[in-house]
């Protein structure tokens, strides 16, 4: 298979303008500039069929169409590359070894939406990859393909590097635009939505690293050949982000659709040491875990993973072998959300604790029989309860791990230790 | 002596500004230079930031506190960071904070008597192809073992 976001990876110097350049970069952008309008390019993008990379899939082009035209106020596009979901670590890889693929989707994503200011809104800790885009930038500005009257065509657009300082919630859109507002990073009420209300209240439109590194591509070749990969309703690649226990651990571009078992059998290597499969969790730390017999026919695309009962989310697969505790699994995971509630809203900032403090003690051999039904219930009531989808990535993994590994949760709280560690 | 930025930073401070469509979106970066010019952000530190920034002390101390990048009380020179999220925890996470422990005589959330390291465990870091992992200050150190921390870390005054 073609690569398309990964097509400058491992290419000597592929990080500077001038390797970017002679590999046909930013010709997408000139042409956008020199030769298209924006009603032209959203057209071009919703024809891709091009979805959101960040988790939830909405589609590219449509979500630009929602920035009303007649709206006085100034429009913001903002990239996010806040990546912080757990197993994710796709887009770090893009933004420190080919930042001008992201800078040049920015741009193109701004004219979209005709605005003036763009901002990538980078991970605080991510310091080399903040210094790699600020020194993208300022090559793209000398070059003259960011600032004033870009390439002689009248249109302005300025472009800011912004870190964030340690707070997983800020990958939410709403919360990423009250962080860039300088406060805490608090999600907040939609609608109204960003596109209408947004960043200081004007139009606002957030989109991942990996959706807009693919729109030079979609440009250079046309939607039409973007639509031709992938299935149905999920089109072009997606990036997988691959650990835990897999024998070759890293970031893998494949045309949606492809069969997960053999992705994880073959191009990963299969599990590591030759033991068997426990579990994976098919996108990002968020979403349910899968048993072996639930992949076996299933496809890494959107659809397919949704009909198994998980979702694709950022493509975060973490593998587990035979020799991982579930409980201690589970309870990693519930720490992380304890940990990153923004405190919000009561739901979900008790019950994070709630649950991970139910985990730690059955893992510790203190839990009760009641304690299963207790997190079930507890995940219940966070469900669909929050103003983001925080609460929903705190309760689907919890319930999950439980209702597939109940044996094992079982056997823990009977035996008063942990069964599968000794 | 109340707290106030150098010129270079006070420089910086207005450049910073001059580039955000409005003053208060510029909070985090300034933080930063508050934090890079004063070590911790402390409450003299807040204080000082709050009147640069034309907002309430109180707002300011709020931003603070909701990110962990800003440290409010003094760390060592080298800020150890142990990735403890699942994909480094299915790699030896623990292990890897263990051993750090161990070899420098301290727990969690503390700093070695002379200043040099502060061990803290942080949730993930999108390193998770290479774990276990951890950050030393703005470095992320990747496929760790015991023998690799140990040489990390002795080459750190």
């Amino acid at each position: 298979m073609e690569k398309l976001l990964l097509r400058n990876i491992g290419v000597p110097g592929s990080h500077t303008l001038a390797t970017y350049q002679s590999r046909g970069g930013y010709a997408s952008w000139r042409r956008v500039v020199e030769s298209m309008k924006p009603e032209q390019l959203i057209e071009e993008v919703k024809a891709s069929g091009l979805r959101g990379r960040g988790g939830a899939g909405f589609p590219t082009g449509m979500k630009w169409s929602f920035v009303p035209k007649d709206n006085p106020k100034p429009k913001y596009l903002v990239c996010n590359a806040d990546e912080s979901e757990p197993g994710t670590f796709k887009d770090r890889l893009l933004i420190e070894q080919d930042p001008h693929a992201i800078i040049e989707g920015t741009l193109i994503a701004a004219f979209a939406i005709q605005s003036h200011t763009a901002f990538i809104y980078i991970r605080g800790e991510m310091v080399f990859g903040t210094e790699q885009l600020e020194r993208a930038a300022e090559e793209a500005y000398r070059a003259g393909l960011i600032g004033k009257n870009i390439f002689g065509s009248g249109y302005d657009l300025e472009l800011i590097v912004h870190r964030g300082a340690g707070a997983y919630i800020c990958g939410e859109e709403t919360a990423l635009l009250s962080s860039l507002e300088g406060g805490r990073g608090w999600p907040k009420v939609k609608p109204p939505f960003p596109a209408t209300h947004g960043l200081f209240g004007c139009p606002t439109v957030v989109n991942n690293v990996e959706t807009l590194a693919a729109l030079a591509w979609i440009i250079e070749r046309g939607a039409a050949a973007y639509a031709a990969m992938g299935t149905e309703k999920s089109k072009g690649t997606k990036l997988f982000s691959v650990s835990g226990h897999i024998t070759k651990p890293g970031v893998y571009e494949v045309e949606m659709g492809y069969p997960f078992k053999k992705f994880l059998e073959e191009d990963c290597g299969g599990v590591a040491n030759g033991k068997k499969l426990k579990g994976v969790i098919p996108g990002g730390g968020s979403m349910p875990v899968l048993k072996p017999e639930e992949i076996e026919k299933v496809n890494l695309d959107y659809e397919s993973v949704a009909a198994a009962g998980s979702l694709l989310g950022s493509g975060g697969v973490i593998v587990m072998d035979e020799s991982t505790c579930m409980v201690r699994a589970a309870a990693n995971i519930a720490r992380f959300y304890a940990h990153e509630s923004c405190g919000q809203c009561s739901p979900c900032r008790e019950g994070c604790h709630w649950m991970e403090k139910i985990f730690q003690r059955i893992e510790h051999g203190e839990g009760q029989k009641s304690d299963l039904d207790l997190i079930l219930n507890i995940s219940g009531n966070i469900m669909g309860n929050t103003i983001c989808p925080f609460g929903d990535a705190a309760a689907m993994p919890a319930a999950a791990f439980i209702r597939k590994y109940r044996d094992e949760f079982e056997a823990h709280i009977a035996d008063q230790r942990c069964t599968v560690r000794g | 002596m109340a707290l106030e930025f150098s010129p270079e930073t006070l420089k910086k401070f207005t450049a910073t500004v001059a580039r955000y469509p409005k003053k208060e979106a510029a909070m985090l970066p300034v933080l930063y230079l508050a934090q890079q010019e004063f070590g911790h952000l402390g409450p003299e530190a807040i204080q000082y930031v709050a009147k640069l920034m034309e907002q309430a002390p109180a707002r300011v101390q709020g931003v603070v506190s909701f990110y962990t990048m800003y440290n409010t009380k003094p760390i060592g020179r080298h800020h150890i960071q142990v990735c403890r999220t699942l994909s480094c925890a299915l790699r030896g996470a623990e292990q890897v904070t263990g051993f750090i422990k161990h070899k420098l005589g301290i727990e969690c959330g503390q700093t070695t008597a002379d200043g040099r390291f502060t061990l803290s465990e942080v949730e993930c870091l999108a390193s998770c192809g290479t774990a276990p992992m951890m950050q030393v200050n703005d470095d992320y150190f990747e496929n760790l073992t015991e023998e690799k921390i140990g040489e990390i870390l002795d080459g750190m005054k």
